[in-house]
């Protein structure tokens, strides 16, 4: 007996297949979603519907949606970068919050006194180190211990997660308010300190999503025209080949991971600078921005620069579901689909691999 | 510190302990198939979802809905742990991304949210729960009375299920096979052993019992719904097969130990030791880091237990 398909290994991959396999992924997507939709009682046009015009068809829903996409194109790139060399860094979400503690630390501090460059640039670069260090410990364990990275930098989340409700609820810490009685609340920073919004076409973006934009592109620089991106997909492909090579193949690991935890501890920076102004320890929380960068990263098939085109593809769904939110619209169905969407990328990178071949008859 | 603390800890060592085990024995299952299952949060929390819903709407006597809601737990999370399966086994997609998608699909965020929303589970109260037992009358005996006697009941199944396990991958035929295709599956395909069959049992077999130590949240330890409500559980079950090291027997004293690490935090925190609450809410987390580096560091030798096949899809034309 024969199966009506076969896998056929693929030789080499047609450039088509990075957009291909991503629409068909969406596509999929809508049709899965539907059948939930249904099977829970809704009607899933109407709710694909409301979703675009809150997402996308007003200016008002862009306004959010670039605001939501901000963060994900930092936890995307951060996912993206590490994923690259074969390093499951899932602790973008812990990364995150310790960019958020980092720059708000030196934006309440410098924040005012200094000109608004110079804490946007120190803000920025605190982030990166503190989401950098926080990565750093995940990529020594696995690079000295070969621990896995996934269970360490997941719990390295929840770590963080309790990190960030300690300075805020359960401590008088520097990043508290103390004027704030009844319920405990971040130090606002200095009016100063503000990052600058600029405006696009009438839509106010942030400035944390140019930052965004210009991590990515040097990504792509060093991912398609260094040495180290040379090495980095040597490693990934096989790290005996690359020890053999010369490759330092450790050290690049560990820096890998730890420059991967920089871009989301600027995502953190970007959330204090640009919206929050405070250390927000619920909105921080809220969406699992690092676990949707994730989603984002897998989309968009690593390409830093089409990470930035899903982070506001995704940016928009978050955002519908943030404004929709109500008895017609549960939560829980936003992170329902992102997490679908991740599943059909997963499948369809099979199309990736293998061409579907049809068996002219069933019975051989 | 008296010695009453020290009991009160064993005691819920073996009660908090008893779901991790639960989810991490279905990982030792699934594991020794080759399969790696990253999806175990979102598997629990479906069932937890779905236990405490079968609860607030199957009428009868409370044995009969509470064996009703606890096999909708693992029939729904075996479910889920099949889609898993379709995707590393019959797609060969990356086993890592693909338990990443199910958890994000299934867990707080997600599709368990989402259920308890649609049904209303989060504002009802759980009518009926799983209960302790008082065994034989024992539990006023001191000492071993609350230890041994007066457990949940899913406690003593855990026990029975752990000896059962043990049989079964060890003593037995398809325990053998079993372990074969997690350690070689070209070899148990040459000797006629079903591949494709045992990944897709054994994945959902891991669902079932993930979605029963999700089920003991929402029936046992908390009891109602709350989103998100198993707090990483889950992932420190996937650790916790690792430094099991792919026993179901080491696996419950590396349950009971972390059941003792949130009992200790419980307590300690009910009686105000000025050690803030979140620091001893970390702890389980520090832990199963430390814990996984030390075995890690071991198994880096000579890696004690993993099936060797594990994370890999099996492709039968490819050498």
């Amino acid at each position: 007996m024969k199966s009506p398909v076969r896998l056929e290994r693929r030789l080499y991959q047609p450039k088509r297949l990075n957009l291909l396999i991503p629409a068909a992924s969406l596509l999929s997507t809508l049709v899965l979603g539907a059948v939930l939709l249904l099977a829970t009682g809704k009607n899933p046009i109407d709710v694909y519907w409301r979703m675009l015009e809150r997402g996308f068809l007003s200016e008002r829903a862009l306004t959010g949606t670039l605001r939501t996409a901000t963060p994900l194109a930092f936890t995307g790139l951060c996912a993206a970068a590490a994923f690259r060399i074969g390093v499951i860094n899932i602790g973008g979400e812990g990364q995150l919050y310790m960019g958020a503690v980092g720059a708000s630390l030196v934006g309440l501090w410098l924040g005012g006194s200094v000109p608004l460059g110079v804490t946007i640039f120190a803000m920025v670069l605190v982030g990166m180190i503190f989401g950098g260090v926080y990565a750093g410990f995940v990529g020594v364990l696995r690079a000295q211990f070969n621990t896995s990275e996934i269970i360490t930098s997941l719990m390295m989340n929840y770590i963080a997660s309790i990190l960030l409700n300690y300075l805020i609820f359960n401590s008088t810490s520097y990043w508290r308010d103390p004027r704030s009685f009844g319920f405990p609340s971040g130090k606002p920073l200095d009016k100063r300190a503000h990052w600058p919004e600029f405006d696009m076409f009438g839509i106010p973006v942030s400035f944390g999503l140019f930052i965004a934009a210009l991590t990515a592109a040097m990504l792509w620089v060093v991912y398609r025209r260094s040495k180290l991106g040379f090495e980095i997909n040597v490693i990934a492909d096989s790290p005996r080949a690359s020890r053999y090579a010369g490759i330092r193949t450790k050290l690049t690991i560990i820096a890998v991971t730890v420059l991967s935890g920089a871009v989301a501890g600027a995502g953190g920076a970007s959330q204090v600078g640009d919206f929050a102004h405070y250390l927000d320890t619920k909105s921080l929380q809220l969406n699992g921005f690092g676990y949707t960068g994730i989603v984002v990263a897998a989309l968009a098939r690593l390409n830093p620069v089409g990470a930035l085109f899903v982070a506001v593809l995704l940016g928009g769904l978050t955002n519908a579901g943030f404004s929709l939110q109500g008895p017609d619209f549960p939560s829980g169905l936003v992170g329902t689909l992102q997490g679908l969407i991740l599943f059909c990328a997963v499948a369809s990178e099979i199309l990736s691999k293998y061409r579907v071949r049809y068996n002219r008859s069933a019975v051989a | 510190m008296n010695s009453n603390l020290v009991i009160i800890v064993l005691t819920q060592a073996l009660f908090y302990g008893t779901p991790i085990f639960f989810a991490a024995l279905g990982g030792v299952f699934t594991e020794r198939s080759g399969v790696l299952n990253l999806g175990v949060e979102g598997m629990m929390l479906v069932g937890g979802v779905c236990a405490a819903w079968s609860s607030q709407v199957i009428q009868g006597s409370a044995w009969f809905t509470v064996s009703a809601s606890l096999i909708v737990a693992m029939f729904t999370a075996s479910l889920v742990a099949a889609v898993h399966a379709f995707l590393c086994v019959t797609l060969r997609a990356n086993q890592t991304v693909a338990g990443l998608s199910i958890t994000i699909f299934a867990g707080g965020f997600g599709l368990s949210s989402y259920l308890a929303n649609v049904w209303n589970v989060a504002e009802n109260q759980v009518p009926r729960q799983v209960r302790k037992l008082n065994v034989l009358g024992l539990a006023d005996t001191p000492i071993i009375g609350p230890l041994l006697f007066n457990q949940n009941i899913l406690t003593y199944c855990s026990w029975v299920m752990c000896i059962v396990a043990m049989w079964y991958l060890f003593r037995t035929k398809i325990g053998l096979s079993l372990r074969a295709v997690g350690e070689s599956p070209q070899t148990a395909d040459a000797i006629g052993i079903n591949v494709v069959k045992y990944r897709y049992l054994h994945t959902m077999l891991g669902g079932a019992l993930a979605g029963l130590g999700g089920a003991f949240y929402s029936l046992a330890i908390v009891p109602t719904w709350v989103d998100g409500m198993t707090k990483g559980v889950g992932w420190i079950a996937i650790a916790l097969v690792i430094f099991g090291f792919w026993r179901p027997d080491l696996t419950l004293f590396g349950a009971y130990l972390f059941g003792a690490l949130q009992a200790l935090g419980i307590q300690l925190k009910s009686r105000g030791v000025g050690i803030s609450g979140d620091l001893l809410d970390a702890i389980p987390f520090v832990m199963t880091i430390v814990v996984l580096v030390l075995v890690s560091t071991r198994l880096a030798h000579r890696r004690i237990g993993a099936p060797a096949a594990l994370g890999t899809p099996y492709e039968r034309e490819e050498r």
